[in-house]
């Protein structure tokens, strides 16, 4: 295993949005790091905190969103919540780029893809118009894109879906991040489409090393990808584990159940209702103790006070929770 | 939705709540506007020429010494009648046209939306000019060239809600539980289509005493012995050195009169909107 | 592909100007009793009342009326004055560049306007220049063109004597006079249209800021001012483009209020003279031109847009 030091270390991110209704905590207190040339997949229900999380990286939530001042976002050991904007957009497209769901809404529609890629080039690079757009050219290259010399001119909706998520990858590459932010990158597209650009990631990530941040809440995509794998629920993390820990031995209910919801190849699966019974509790109305207990089979009486907090166990696994699946005991913090 | 929920949403919107006060106070006085003015609008008082305001002429004379309240209560009949006509005609011409040709459809329908789409192609003012030549000079005529004018708009809207309605379940299965045309049309169609045409209606409002205004000024409207914003601009205008202040009141009258119209067709289009929530 | 898409869409006109040009020609049927003698009035003497006839053709059926008078407008005939005598497509040829000339400088400022009111309302939002731009977004399309061109006229030329209130010299003629000259008028039939364009960029803009598009060119690390105006606007026109077309229809209109006001020698004060003498054919002859003109605007808006927006094939 890589033990460098992070190139992204979130320590305590904890993200709220005041509103007349009460406060709602989006992120509450996330902590995890992220090595050179690592896959990190992080994963939950739909509002578990996960696009809040990656765009505080960014610098791009919504202005209702604020942060406590104990958070610390550190890339390269910079604090990227205290920079200022302008020194954040040297990094933003250059040493972090993102790429996210819906290639076609996320793609503008009145420019050519090779004007979207070589605009990334020319803001960061001392390049003129000319060569960001051969740079632009070898980029649609690398990302598969056939015929890449005419596609340079097409307009986003004269591409297909698949095509438009490698542009959308090859506009994150254009000046070779260190770490990519990848928010459900294959959500929107066809099964067989998926893998060839889950392929694609891995690709890039073992030629040119980069960090990986994959959001998804399809774990399918977590175990032919990942290196590692946080999992949020309401706005924390619950596990965190190397992704075969995670698959072979999950420690939390939670994980459990997503793990039950997958489908595989040796029984039918569940639906993601069927592994976990109930819904995602209202964001300004979360239970006491921990988040999970509404849903979860394994409740006992101090789950209903107390928040259980992240503990590492022999698996290597750190996991959130009173009654862990884990049973080979604690191992420290 | 019931009345009562309207009436409160539109209650929450208080720009639109004023205006809508406002509007209903000018539809009073313009009704009483023969009863409650102090003097005949057009009783000339040579002793009293251009006099300021004073307790006997609220807003003074003008340069026949005609009482210029008197005048401005009168131009509110001339400009609600105008807005009457802009709403009624429509309503009771544009929408039934409308409904019926949408929820039929066919080639009447196809060549009536050409003829609609033609006609609304045709700027209002310039429409409205055609019109009056033809009919001749007079407020009635006008009036009645407002309400041609708006008459399409209203069918083509009410023309479009029919056939997303048409298409929606329950009419379709009211068609197969054996309901007529009529009754369809009568029970789910109509009262369906009412939000958007009743926004549409306030500010036609608007526009309405736009153009009847623009018109009277132009001296292609109201004609004495009715009286007009419209005019009474024009008269404050020619003496503009002498007293500025018989342009302003008019004028100030004008402005309110078409912001409350829209200010209220803004709020309804909140309250009457089904997607907002019933809080 | 082009060019097809071009025809594609004057077939679409055709069926318009038919119609249009066939209210137009109707608009004969509103006059009340019989149109010769409302036309010319009582004191007619009887030849001239059989030429009038003659020369609308009333005792045909009025099919064949109304081809018969397309076909003579389309060859540029569009009868004679009944007050003056003189030929209508005469008079309309020496009005109508007036009124254009009028009507494309009000457009320039309604469009320049309205963009500069929309994109300062946005990019400060909350400023004076946004509370600025929303007054007059809401004020603008409630007060009557007659009171604005009133309002600049006492302001601009009878108290400050900057600029004159009558008068009119074509561009070609002394660009420098007609500078001075289509200022007021101009902004009197503009500020309707850039009321209108404001508000209308202005949400249009609000709803391209917070699109996907945008936050990946943020994700790149654009500035916001790139990101407006390079992401956002040019997304947030092209619905306001279909909006400006309208607006010239009305600017059209509104060239009626304006040219009598400032005295300007256009269609609009031609129509309105018309109309008191009651001219009718003159009348008919102005409206018609006006129509064709809005059509063709329409059409040239369709094709702007086609151009814009690369999603439209051809
Ligand atoms: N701009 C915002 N204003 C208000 N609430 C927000 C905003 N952005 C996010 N939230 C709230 O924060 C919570 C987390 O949202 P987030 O988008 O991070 O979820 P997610 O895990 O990415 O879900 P998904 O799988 O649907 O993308 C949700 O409850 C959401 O309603
Ligand atoms: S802490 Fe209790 S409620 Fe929460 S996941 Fe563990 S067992 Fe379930
Ligand atoms: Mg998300």
């Amino acid at each position: 295993m890589n033990t460098e030091t992070p190139i992204l270390e979130v320590n305590h991110l904890k993200a709220y949005i005041p509103s007349s209704k009460g406060e709602i905590k989006p992120v509450n207190d996330i902590s995890f790091s992220i090595k050179k040339g690592e896959i990190v997949a992080l994963v939950g229900e739909s509002g578990s905190g996960k696009s809040v999380s990656s765009l505080s990286i960014m610098g791009l939530n919504a202005s209702a969103i604020k942060y406590r001042p104990e958070s610390s976002i550190l890339f390269e050991g910079q604090d990227l919540l205290k920079l200022k904007e302008k020194e954040l957009r040297k990094i933003r497209g250059n040493d972090i780029a993102m790429i996210f769901q819906d290639p076609m809404s996320s793609l503008n529609p009145v420019h050519p893809i090779g004007r979207q890629i070589a605009e990334s080039i020319i803001l960061h690079k001392k390049v003129s118009y000319k060569e960001a757009m051969k740079l632009a050219l070898d980029l649609l290259n690398k990302v598969g894109i056939p015929d890449a010399e005419r596609r340079l001119n097409d307009y986003p909706h004269q591409l297909s879906g698949g095509m438009r998520q490698r542009a959308m990858i090859a506009i994150a590459l254009a000046c070779n991040p260190k770490l990519l932010i990848a928010d459900e990158p294959t959500t929107a597209l066809d099964v067989t489409i998926q893998s060839q650009i889950l392929n694609l990631l891995r690709d890039l990530q073992k030629e040119f090393g980069i960090s990986i941040l994959l959001i998804t809440h399809d774990l399918g995509v977590v175990a032919e990808t990942a290196d590692r794998v946080l999992v949020m629920y309401c706005g924390e993390i619950v596990e965190e584990g190397n992704v075969e820990e995670i698959f072979e031995n999950p420690g939390h209910p939670y994980t459990k159940g997503l793990m039950d919801s997958i489908p595989s190849l040796y029984g039918p699966s569940k639906d993601i209702l069927d592994a976990i019974p109930g819904i995602v509790p209202n964001p300004l109305e979360l239970p006491q103790g921990c988040h999970f207990v509404t849903r979860c089979a394994f409740a006992t009486e101090n789950c209903h006070e107390d928040s259980p907090t992240l503990k590492k166990h022999t698996s290597g696994n750190r996991v959130a929770c009173w009654n862990p699946l884990i049973k080979e005991g604690v191992e420290g913090r | 939705m019931s009345f009562k929920t309207i009436f409160q949403r539109l209650m929450a919107e208080k720009l639109a709540f004023i205006s809508f006060i406002f509007l209903a106070i000018l539809v009073i006085i313009a009704l009483l506007a023969p009863y409650i003015a102090p003097y005949d609008p057009f009783k000339q008082d040579l002793s009293e020429v251009m006099s300021p305001p004073s307790a006997k002429h609220w807003l003074g004379t003008d340069g026949l010494g005609s009482d210029i309240f008197s005048q401005l209560l009168n131009g509110s009949q001339t400009a609600i009648k105008a807005a009457l006509f802009a709403i009624l005609l429509p309503l009771f011409i544009g929408v039934p046209l409308g409904t019926l040709s949408g929820y039929f459809g066919g080639i009447v329908d196809d060549i009536f939306m050409r003829i609609i789409d033609g006609i609304i192609a045709i700027p209002a003012i310039i429409l409205a000019l055609g019109i009056t030549s033809a009919l001749g000079v007079n407020l009635w005529n006008a009036m009645m060239a407002i309400g041609i004018i708006f008459t399409p708009q209203f069918a083509r809207l009410a023309r479009g809600q029919t056939l997303q309605i048409r298409s929606e379940p329950y009419v379709e299965a009211a068609k197969i539980s054996g309901a007529g045309s009529v009754w369809i049309m009568v029970r789910h169609i109509i009262p369906n289509i009412s939000p958007p045409i009743v926004v549409q209606a306030s500010f036609n409002l608007s526009i309405a005493i736009l153009i009847e205004t623009t018109l009277s000024f132009l001296g292609l409207g109201a004609q004495a012995p009715d009286v007009s914003w419209g005019n009474l601009i024009q008269q404050g205008y020619s003496m503009i050195d002498m007293n500025p202040w018989m342009m302003v009141y008019p004028g100030i009258a004008i402005l309110l009169t078409i912001l409350a119209g829209n200010f209220l067709g803004d709020g309804l289009r909140v309250a009457l909107d089904p997607k907002q929530k019933s809080s | 592909m082009f060019l097809k898409f071009l025809l594609r869409r004057l077939l679409y006109v055709i069926p318009m100007l038919f119609i249009t040009t066939l209210i137009v020609f109707s608009l004969i049927l509103l006059i009340p009793g019989d149109p010769v003698l409302a036309m010319l009035g009582d004191s007619a003497t009887h030849e001239k009342i059989a030429e009038l006839r003659q020369q609308l053709g009333l005792d045909q059926p009025v099919m064949l009326q109304y081809f018969h008078w397309l076909n003579n407008a389309i060859h540029g005939d569009l009868g004679r004055s009944i007050f003056t005598g003189q030929h209508v497509d005469e008079a309309l040829m020496q009005t109508l560049s007036v009124t254009m000339q009028l009507v494309v400088v009000g457009m320039i400022f309604s469009i320049v306007g309205g963009i500069f009111f929309a994109v300062t309302s946005i990019y400060f939002p909350n400023s004076w220049m946004d509370y600025v731009a929303r007054f007059f977004g809401t004020l603008g399309t409630a007060i009557p063109t007659f009171l604005v061109a009133m309002i600049l006229i006492i302001f601009f030329s009878l108290k400050l004597n900057w600029l004159p209130a009558t008068g009119f010299t074509s561009l070609i003629d002394g660009p420098g006079t007609f500078l001075k000259g289509i200022i007021l008028p101009g902004f009197s039939l503009s500020l309707a249209g850039i009321a209108v364009i404001t508000r209308h960029l202005r949400s249009s803009l609000l709803e391209t800021m917070d699109a996907d598009y945008v936050r990946t060119a943020y994700s790149k690390g654009v500035s916001r001012y790139r990101a407006i105006f390079k992401h956002s606007l040019q997304n947030a026109m092209l619905p306001v483009v279909t909006t400006i077309g309208l607006l010239f229809g009305t600017a059209l209109g509104a060239t009626v209020v304006v040219e009598n006001i400032f005295a300007i020698p256009g269609m609009g004060q031609l129509v309105v003279n018309a109309i008191e003498q009651r001219d009718f054919t003159m009348v008919q002859g102005v409206v018609l031109v006006m129509i064709v003109m809005v059509i063709v605007i329409n059409f040239i808006t369709d094709i702007v847009y086609a151009l814009l927006d690369p999603r439209i094939e051809y």
